[in-house]
């Protein structure tokens, strides 16, 4: 089952360990009260702290330390009542004040772990090692002129938590269930939005290869993959780069790489290319963060209720496998929903229609949970039509389309419609007795011992029904004149 | 500890100072002379000391998640040596 | 001569209406006309706009709304942010920076009713201790040797520039920033008082940068009792400064007539160094006899770690430095020197941009940071720095305040201990370690020596305690009847 890479020399096991930087939800940045939302007009949200203006000085936002106390906890990792921020100096021009205000020695979260799935339906621990908080930069534009980068400081001195995996994942696989389960229980906590397509979730790939049963060999940190494909691929690729180095009697550089998705590849990073010294140090301009436990214990009690207990919940609750449980819990909304429809009906039907149809449905429609066109109550009202026969379960499919369709309700589309299921047991007779003389040779034939044909006979009465026919008194008006 | 001319060439590239090759040598005399001068700390056991960051004995304050600030363009940009529309410009950076 | 007034005594003429806000200013309008372009003491002048405020100032009064320094004519050290007024640092880096705001310290002066005569000349980025340092040239201490009318001193540094515009009576008061003595020492080598605070008392905010955990804005005046006045207007809680102390501001000016009866004076024996020349020993026994005299009662304590100020003052400022500086790029203010890549630009920018002094301390301050060097002088410095504070908190824990002398000389000529940064630093060995703790200390002209030049004695009281900083330093200068005057100052100039 363990993923590994054969070479010429033998299988290759992969070590990975995954920085996660997750912007955190508020709505002003870290130490400057500029707004963070995406999209605006270039440098229009920066303040002259973020632009590193002369005398500017930081303030730190309670908000985005109570996002990083929020995000610990439902890690169930330590949270530090003393931490402190350091500066981590370099030179980039989408840097202004030549350094990044970050935690270094004492971050504000300790050790943690994350469970995650896996597609055999395993379950593996993962450790964190820590979170912090962080800065973070501006962005350059090398595209808008052949000879000059611009820079928009938009971005500058948004709250970042940076999370820290243990070098535990060995896979592929591994690495993308990770960032998947990270970005869940983000999404549950409402400290990061999990967005990667606009860079709010961004991972730093560490990458390295050995023999079964080595020590750790030479990493290098694949920076900045946007996308859980691409951080599965970047593994894949640059695994595959280092094995490739060692058997053929090299040493893999300890080095910062890029992945170009495009070319499928991972290429040595120009910038970085210089030895870094970032010569952190205490920030002079701030003091240390110092937690109030009785702060921590409110937060605490204010969590939500996190995936995994969710999970479990629904497994305990409605009898649901595992695999439809952790479906269900993977989005907070699909949870919601799911229960939603649930409650005080079939569980099990409930989850069926749910991953079916409905998924089935926002699909083809490119909705969300969240927009669906069928809200939960309309699917609930739907079971309720089937549970108490109203109509049955091929019309309810009909039914549901239309809703998706007309986002009318379940109950007028099958009065407009007509689709009441038939239990008038006079017009199931008749309709059964007219198949019956329809297909004499059938008959024959069923009655000679080809019993199979009980199905087409059922096909054949619906059919007559126009889908409308009860299929239990169907069943039995045909058991009853079949003899 | 004492520099060599290999380690202020260092140290300047770390802060992005120029130094013209024959300046190195008078840099040299002049922070060896202090960092020799500096050197009398180590009289000192600091072993079990804890450091001390600064004078302000006190917790940080936080302030509420407010946007007040910001929306600043015109004041961020005016200052900018290269202002290209609505961006800074700096010479092309290849990542 | 309206320049003459104390800032008590003008603010008392204003609201008497004896004379007029914009009287007062152009009168030092004039006598800056008149001497800055031989004194240097301000970089930029606000002659327009001082007026304006000035007018703005007799308004107010005769609305009866003037704010506690309604029209007092004041030098800007050029650390602050004024808003639409090009800050330098004295730096050609900062090119023409005109910031878009204003300091919080200034703010204040300003909701005062302060009228703002210029940016005064400092060191580079507040490093020296000569105010030689400074891109826009040298300032000339005011005062003269006994004899020797055409040797030029040094005003002290860093801020030079606000102590002798004080010292020639170019403005009734100063800001300055003292990050190991900048205020301090020169006014001991001006023959004027300034203060610097608690660390935390005034907001950071504004103020460019030099060391942020030693950094802090105080006063220069002719006498204790306006540098209280002035400090009053500066001090208070800022949000916008971390550091900023959430405390009441007390009644400085009122804490200068306290009785020092029952107070115990602590009298730092390290403090005592080889080698100190006798006059300022001698100065320092007469201050405490004069203490004495005024009831208080001195008590020999130790600082045991006094010797050891200075070296981890020049780890710990030039570390913070190297980071606070590394802002000055070339891309979103200041100068910028083209390159063939953003690299270039930085280095160009940067060689082009800071002085010798300023190089140093970036040098210094990244060595001390970088990778293997952390744990043997930063980690260490931060280490006795504990200790030093530790030595203060004992000290405090016996006697009110201490008595020292300011500097170990009187001011020097202009050029001398250019070549040897170290002996440059020597200049701040006593003021140094209150500005390591934290503590407040502040700078009383005490007397002349035997060249007729200004000596200051230092007063350091506990963290937050200035109201006893002033009081101490008050009885000294009713003790010592300091009337000596400058040779140069407005009016004349030999």
């Amino acid at each position: 089952m363990s993923y590994v890479i054969e070479g010429g020399t033998g299988a290759w096991e992969v070590v990975i360990g995954l920085e996660v930087h997750a912007q955190v939800v508020s709505q002003a940045k870290l130490f400057s009260g500029a707004a963070t939302a995406f999209g605006a007009e270039p440098n229009t949200q920066v303040s002259f702290v973020d632009a590193a203006f002369p005398g500017m000085l930081p303030v730190i936002n309670r908000e985005c330390v109570a996002q990083a106390v929020r995000t610990g906890l439902g890690l169930g990792a330590h949270i530090n009542l003393v931490s402190r921020f350091d500066r981590k100096n370099y030179f980039y021009a989408d840097l202004p004040p030549g350094y990044q205000i970050s935690q270094y020695q004492h971050p504000i979260v300790g050790a943690g772990v994350i469970e995650i799935e896996l597609a055999d339906g395993s379950t593996k621990s993962i450790g964190v090692t820590r979170l912090h908080l962080e800065q973070d930069a501006g962005k350059s534009l090398h595209d808008q002129h052949p000879t000059k980068s611009y820079i928009d400081l938009n971005r500058a001195g948004v709250a970042l938590m940076e999370i820290v995996s243990e070098p535990d994942l060995r896979s592929p696989e591994e690495a993308g269930a990770y960032l998947r389960k990270l970005r869940t229980i983000l999404r549950y906590l409402g400290t990061c939005d999990g967005n990667m397509e606009e860079g709010s979730m961004r991972a730093d790939v560490n990458v390295s290869v050995r023999k079964h049963g080595e020590p750790f060999r030479t990493r290098c940190e694949v920076k900045n993959v946007n996308s859980v494909r691409f951080v599965m691929q970047a593994i894949e690729v640059e695994a595959k780069r280092q094995v490739e180095i060692w058997e053929a009697g090299g040493a893999v550089d300890q080095e910062t790489r890029l992945f170009d998705a495009a070319r499928g590849i991972t290429r040595s990073m120009r910038s970085k290319e210089e030895a870094h010294d970032y010569r952190y140090f205490p920030d002079p301009d701030l003091l240390p963060l110092v937690l109030d436990e009785a702060w921590i214990a409110e937060l605490k009690a204010a969590l939500p209720e996190l995936p995994d207990a969710k999970r479990r919940r629904f497994m305990q609750q409605y009898g649901l496998p595992f695999y439809d449980s952790a479906v269900l819990v993977a989005e907070q909304a699909t949870a919601d929903y799911y229960e939603t429809v649930a409650r005080g009906r079939d569980a099990k039907l409930a989850a069926n229609w749910v991953m079916g149809d409905l998924f089935a449905a926002l699909n083809r429609t490119g909705r969300t949970i969240e927009t669906s066109p069928v809200p939960a109550a309309a699917l609930g009202a739907l079971l309720d039509l089937m549970a108490d026969n109203t109509i049955n379960g091929r019309i309810a499919k009909e039914v549901f389309e239309a809703m998706v369709d007309t986002g009318e309700a379940p109950g007028a589309i099958v009065e407009r419609k007509g689709l009441r299921q038939v239990t008038d047991t006079g017009a199931i007779d008749a309709a059964v007795a007219a198949v019956l003389a329809a297909n004499p040779e059938k008959l024959a034939e069923y009655r000679s011992g080809k019993e199979k044909l009980f199905g087409f006979f059922v096909g054949q009465v619906m059919k007559a029904m126009a889908g409308k026919g009860n299929p239990a008194l169907v069943n039995d008006a045909l058991k009853r004149q079949l003899g | 500890m004492s520099l060599d001319p290999a380690t202020v060439r260092r140290i300047a590239r770390l802060a992005r100072i120029h130094l013209d090759e024959a300046e190195v040598p008078r840099l040299q005399d002049e922070l060896n002379a202090i960092l020799g001068w500096i050197e009398q700390l180590n009289e000192l056991d600091v072993a079990d000391i804890a450091p001390l960051t600064g004078p302000a004995q006190m917790a940080l304050k936080m302030r509420e998640d407010r946007v007040t600030d910001g929306g600043l363009r015109e004041a961020v940009l005016a200052n900018a040596p290269d202002r290209a529309g609505d961006f800074f410009a700096v010479p092309k950076v290849v990542e | 001569m309206l320049t003459d007034l104390t800032l008590a005594e003008a603010s008392a003429g204003l609201a008497a209406r004896r004379f007029s806000a914009a009287e007062l200013t152009e009168a030092h309008l004039a006598a800056i006309a008149a001497l800055n372009p031989r004194l240097n003491a301000y970089i930029t002048l606000a002659a327009d706009s001082a007026r304006a405020e000035a007018a703005d100032a007799d308004a107010a009064r005769a609305r009866g709304e003037a704010g506690p320094l309604a029209g007092i004519p004041l030098a800007i050290k050029d650390l602050f942010c004024t808003a639409g007024l090009r800050t330098t640092a004295a730096s050609r880096i900062l090119g023409n920076f005109i910031p878009p705001y204003e300091s919080t310290v200034t703010a204040n002066l300003r909701r005062a009713g302060a009228v703002f005569l210029g940016k005064a000349n400092l060191d580079e980025f507040a490093m020296g201790s000569s105010n030689m340092t400074s891109a826009f040239g040298p300032v000339e201490n005011p005062w003269k040797p006994r004899g020797d009318a055409a040797a030029k001193l040094v005003p002290g540094g860093s801020s030079g520039g606000s102590a002798a515009a004080v010292a020639a009576r170019l403005a009734l008061g100063a800001t300055g920033t003292d990050t190991g003595g900048s205020i301090r020492q020169p006014a001991s080598f001006c023959g004027i008082a300034g203060i610097k605070p608690t660390y935390g008392r005034c907001s950071r905010w504004g103020i460019v940068a030099f060391a942020s955990s030693l950094d802090q804005a105080g006063p220069f005046a002719r006498t204790v009792q306006d540098c209280a006045m002035l400090l009053g207007a500066m001090a208070g809680h800022d949000p916008k400064d971390s550091t900023s102390a959430d405390r009441p501001v007390p009644d400085f000016a009122a804490a200068c007539s306290r009785s020092l009866r029952g107070m115990r004076i602590g009298i730092p024996r390290e403090y005592r160094a080889p080698g100190m020349s006798g006059e300022i020993e001698a100065l320092w026994q007469r201050g405490l006899d004069w203490l004495r005299a005024a009831g208080a009662e001195p008590v020999e304590v130790s600082l045991p770690h006094t010797k050891y100020g200075l070296a981890t003052y020049y780890i710990v400022a030039p570390a913070e430095c190297s980071s606070n500086l590394a802002r000055y790029d070339g891309v979103r203010f200041g100068l910028r020197e083209d390159g063939a890549d953003l690299t270039e630009l930085y280095e160009r920018t940067r060689a082009a941009g800071f002085g010798d002094e300023v190089r140093r301390r970036i040098l210094i301050g990244t060595y001390v940071l970088s990778a293997g060097y952390y744990d043997a002088y930063y980690l260490k410095a931060q280490k006795v720095r504990a200790l030093i504070h530790r030595d203060f908190t004992e000290a405090f824990a016996k006697v009110d305040a201490l008595l020292t002398p300011t500097a170990p000389s009187a001011a020097f000529a202009q050029g001398a201990n250019m070549d040897d940064p170290v002996q440059m630093y020597l200049n701040d060995v006593f003021t140094v370690p209150a500005s390591m703790a934290g503590v407040p200390a502040m700078s009383v002209p005490a007397g002349l020596d035997s060249d007729g030049l200004p000596l200051g004695l230092q007063v350091i009281g506990r963290p937050f305690d200035e109201e006893t900083v002033f009081a101490v330093a008050a009885a000294i200068e009713r003790e010592a009847g300091f009337d000596a005057q400058p040779a140069i100052r407005a009016g004349v100039a030999p």
